[in-house]
């Protein structure tokens, strides 16, 4: 008996259990009123942690658009989540404040920077996808380390949050926070209305079927392509929110790792799926967060839980709760 | 007699592989509502003269004209748009969709540009109104919410076909589409695609003698990437040629 | 720019295509047999080093060292396809990233937890300190040299064991066609645990070799995997002579093309800016060169028949 059987036989024991299918607007709804609970138990620590797994989840959504409906694994996502998040910094640092400005920049520039990737790199399929991106990222990597006057590989920090006039103040934590959540909300809700509409089912026929999608007639490479610029630019806003939740910004944030890890996320979380991002990101960072104060090498605990997920539930968590064929989230 | 317009027409095509010429020369050419059999032992060339004619390879010499209208250069989707269709030897239907939906996928690629992010395309009624007839014209009515996936794998070939037709095209290669079909199921699509002789030229590349004799009004017998023989099929049946390429070759000529 | 500085940076080229060799060959040998995409190849090379570092802080000797790196990598590579990888075999490439991946992350910290943070002593020895005179006026470390000899050894070893020995044979018939191999009755599994293994051995000697130079430490393989798995893609997907190819093109672009680079800058632009953006432009050089292949050759230069 491997551990796989184990596994499956545990997953298969939980969904016999009355599917949780409202396990995605319970986790919203949770995330929602978290504020609440921090401010009657004076705990700010938990809504910072939040509002990070906010952000990557966001992240995660993004990635999931076009590899879990797009079959397009991007491995240099991360990339676009520092063109973000350097935007905010870059233009910090130069005196500009402004929110306008500044995420104007930063989606902008995420935009171009997918465009030209993406164009370049969608003619390659599954591993060498994987690698274009790959090689992308480092290279915009290097560059961000390479740049001294903007902290080389050391980073720099944000001096201020970016400013919105009356709007939000987003020094302010629990404000911030409903951003990020209106945001994720935001983000889930076109992922579903895109899943569902003619575009998303474009994008879900040449995930399946490439070669049969151009043979009825689509030129699926401008599709794929517009997915890809969607979903780049959706991590570009996130770096954006990044740069003003630590007011700091590195290199370290587009390292492939860092794209390993929202690889993960989608992944475990259930890819292709509406909740799964969301799954993934908290499981991933709350299991980071339960095991970091136990050691210093919590990944010791945390990768074997890693491998044991994927292989022992390939559908990813979102199976585990929605149960086999459930309607919640595939489309 | 006023002279007809050929729907497909192949001149002089070439096509290598390094050192291997798959493709030699090779003239054909379709007239609307007829159906042109493709035959030839293995490795004459069907398969690359069918990916050209389809888009997916490039030609390195010759022209295929389509309506009249050079298309040498097109990639598929746009020879779609121009009236060309096709079915795949090996079933490729999409699996994760119902089977209406792979319909309404084919419909929907003809229905102007599908940049739409917001409308729910399953609930489209246009769509499904028009995927809902095609099925019933192929008698898979009875299983449009079924995943393509399970279908048996007749009803697969079924699909296959109805997806191809859903264009509405003026040209149809279909590439063996009795492959792997029992006899019972080889005759009912052969009555299928005899119910649907004269509405638009295909282009049949078939192994299958019994199907070959059934339903081609013209024959062309490659072989070596070269036209060994082009005629109706008596004239083909009787060609010592053709006869001689097929020795050693196991299909029965003799149908 | 001296003649002299370009055959230094010429033989430098040739050293870091050795090393990247060495890596590569396993990592295109287990991508082309088994289909899979292993990240931890990374973490095979990082033990190699902290293995032969070991060793050496217990002995003293430098050769010793080396000498156990190889089985000692060998064996690990073996524990980890049994107990590990050959269940991810049947799984789709995102999942075996993601497991390779968790191989990756767990090492790290392993090596941190029995090791420390900071880099492990491994000297070079005596034997192959110092620097030769290769021509009047021209000198060059010993020790890369000999990084260079023993690369040429491997790449001899590896072409008499593919092309002349049965096992050979059958590497070269799995890279085209695994399930023929299988139906040959052929033990699918012991081959796949003994190229995986002689994959591991080959990037722990790696580790092991190049720790007198640059440092035994954790993250250490983090600037050589991208490079190799680069090399694979380039070279093409099980094709050990298309490795050596790429390995030989990275290694020469990345130290003869970032002089020929950083000379070209220095002309017109300040030194600091020079500087700072001739490894970006190195970098770029090298990924453009990947997409470059990939475009004209989409299966890399020496696909594997059958691919």
């Amino acid at each position: 008996m491997t551990v796989t059987d184990v596994l499956g036989q545990l997953g298969r024991g939980v969904r016999r259990m009355p599917a949780v299918r409202f396990a995605g607007p319970i986790v919203l709804a949770m995330l929602g009123l978290l504020p609440v609970y921090a401010a009657l138990s004076g705990d700010s620590y938990v809504l910072s942690f939040a509002t990070r797994m906010l952000i990557w989840a966001i992240a995660a959504v993004s990635l999931n658009l076009i590899l879990g409906y797009g079959g397009m694994p991007s491995f240099g996502h991360a990339a676009f989540f520092g063109i973000g998040a350097y935007a905010v910094g870059v233009m910090s640092h130069h005196g500009i404040d402004s929110g306008l400005i500044q995420w104007s920049v930063a989606i902008a520039v995420s935009a171009v920077v997918a465009l030209v990737i993406g164009a370049l790199s969608l003619r390659s399929r599954g591993f060498y996808f994987i690698m274009v991106t790959l090689a992308f990222a480092q290279l915009l990597y290097y560059l961000a380390q390479s740049a001294y006057t903007y902290g080389g590989d050391d980073g720099m920090t944000v001096a201020r949050h970016s400013r919105f006039g009356g709007w939000i103040n987003l020094a302010d934590r629990p404000q911030f926070y409903y951003l990020c959540f209106a945001l994720l909300l935001a983000a889930l809700f076109m992922t579903e209305r895109i899943a569902r509409s003619r575009f998303g089912r474009v994008l879900r026929g040449a995930a399946s079927n490439d070669r049969r999608m151009q043979a009825i007639g689509f030129p699926t490479f401008r599709y794929r392509l517009t997915a890809f610029v969607i979903s780049g630019t959706m991590a570009g806003l996130c770096g954006a929110l990044f740069a003003n939740d630590i007011l700091f910004v590195s290199p370290s944030m587009m390292s492939w790792i860092r794209s390993g890890d929202l690889f993960a996320m989608v992944i475990i979380g259930g890819v292709g799926t509406l909740y799964g991002p969301v799954y993934g990101a908290v499981a991933i960072l709350g299991l980071e967060e339960l095991l970091m104060p136990w050691t210093e090498y919590w990944r010791l605990i945390f990768a074997p839980i890693l491998i044991a997920l994927v292989l022992g539930s390939p559908a990813g968590i979102n199976s585990l709760l929605a149960g086999r064929g459930a309607a919640d989230g595939r489309h | 007699m006023a002279a007809i317009e050929p729907l497909l027409r192949v001149e002089r095509l070439t096509k290598r592989f390094g050192g291997l010429v798959a493709t030699d020369g090779v003239d054909l050419d379709i007239m609307p509502g007829e159906v042109h059999a493709l035959i030839g032992p293995n490795g004459a060339g069907k398969t690359t003269l069918i990916g050209q004619v389809s888009g997916e390879l490039r030609p390195d010499g010759g022209r295929i004209l389509l309506d009249g209208r050079d298309v040498t250069h097109l990639p598929p989707h746009r020879r779609s748009h121009l009236g060309l269709a096709r079915s795949f030897q090996i079933t490729s239907v999409f699996a994760d969709f119902s089977v209406l939906d792979n319909v309404t996928l084919a419909i929907q690629a003809h229905d102007g540009h599908s940049f739409r992010f917001w409308a729910d395309a399953s609930r489209d009624p246009r769509l499904n109104g028009r995927g809902e007839t095609l099925l019933q014209a192929h008698h898979l009515d009875a299983r449009s919410s079924a995943l393509a996936g399970a279908l048996s794998h007749g009803e697969r070939r079924q699909l296959e076909l109805a997806v191809a037709l859903a264009s509405q095209p003026k040209l149809l290669l279909l590439d063996e589409p009795t492959a792997g079909m029992g006899p019972e199921e080889s005759q009912q699509m052969i009555a299928r695609l005899k119910a649907l002789r004269g509405r638009f030229g295909v282009l049949l590349v078939e192994h299958d003698m019994e199907t070959v004799f059934a339903l081609a009004d013209r024959i062309t017998v490659l072989a070596s990437g070269r036209v060994l023989a082009t005629g109706d099929p008596s004239a083909i049946r009787n060609d010592p040629a053709v006869r001689a390429a097929y020795l050693g070759d196991d299909d029965d000529v003799a149908a | 720019m001296s003649a002299t500085v370009l055959l230094a940076q010429t033989l430098n080229g040739l050293q870091l295509a050795m090393l990247l060799f060495l890596l590569a060959a396993g990592l295109t040998l287990v991508f082309g047999i088994m289909d899979l995409i292993n990240l931890s190849h990374g973490t095979l090379y990082m033990m190699g080093g902290y293995f032969a570092a070991t060793v050496f802080q217990a002995t003293g000797s430098f050769w010793l060292a080396a000498a156990a790196a190889v089985p000692l990598s060998f064996l690990l590579g073996v524990a980890l396809e049994v107990l590990l990888l050959r269940y991810t075999y049947r799984r789709n490439h995102l999942d075996q990233v993601m497991v390779t991946f968790g191989v990756l992350v767990f090492f790290e910290d392993l090596v941190r937890l029995i090791w420390g943070n900071t880099s492990q002593r491994l000297a070079m020895p005596d034997l192959l300190q110092g620097q030769v005179e290769l021509l009047p006026g021209v000198v060059y470390p010993i020790y890369r040299l000999a990084i260079i000899v023993l690369g040429v050894a491997v790449v001899v070893a590896l072409y008499l064991l593919v092309q002349r020995t049965r096992l050979g044979m059958l590497i070269r018939a799995g890279a085209s066609n695994r399930r023929m191999v299988s139906a040959l009755g052929v033990n699918i599994g012991l081959l796949f645990t003994l190229v995986f293994a002689v994959g591991a051995a080959l990037a722990g000697l790696a580790g092991a070799v190049i720790g007198p130079l640059t440092s035994v430490e954790p993250g250490m393989s983090n600037s050589v995997l991208i490079p190799a798995f680069v090399i694979v893609v380039v070279g093409g997907i099980g094709s050990i002579r298309g490795a050596l190819v790429a390995a030989l093109a990275l290694g020469l672009i990345d130290t003869v093309g970032r002089t020929l680079i950083a000379a070209g800058l220095h002309g017109f632009l300040p030194p600091a800016m020079a500087s700072g953006i001739t490894p970006a432009l190195a970098s770029i050089l090298l990924y453009v060169m990947m997409a470059a292949v990939l475009v004209l050759r989409p299966s890399g230069l020496f696909p594997a028949p059958g691919r």
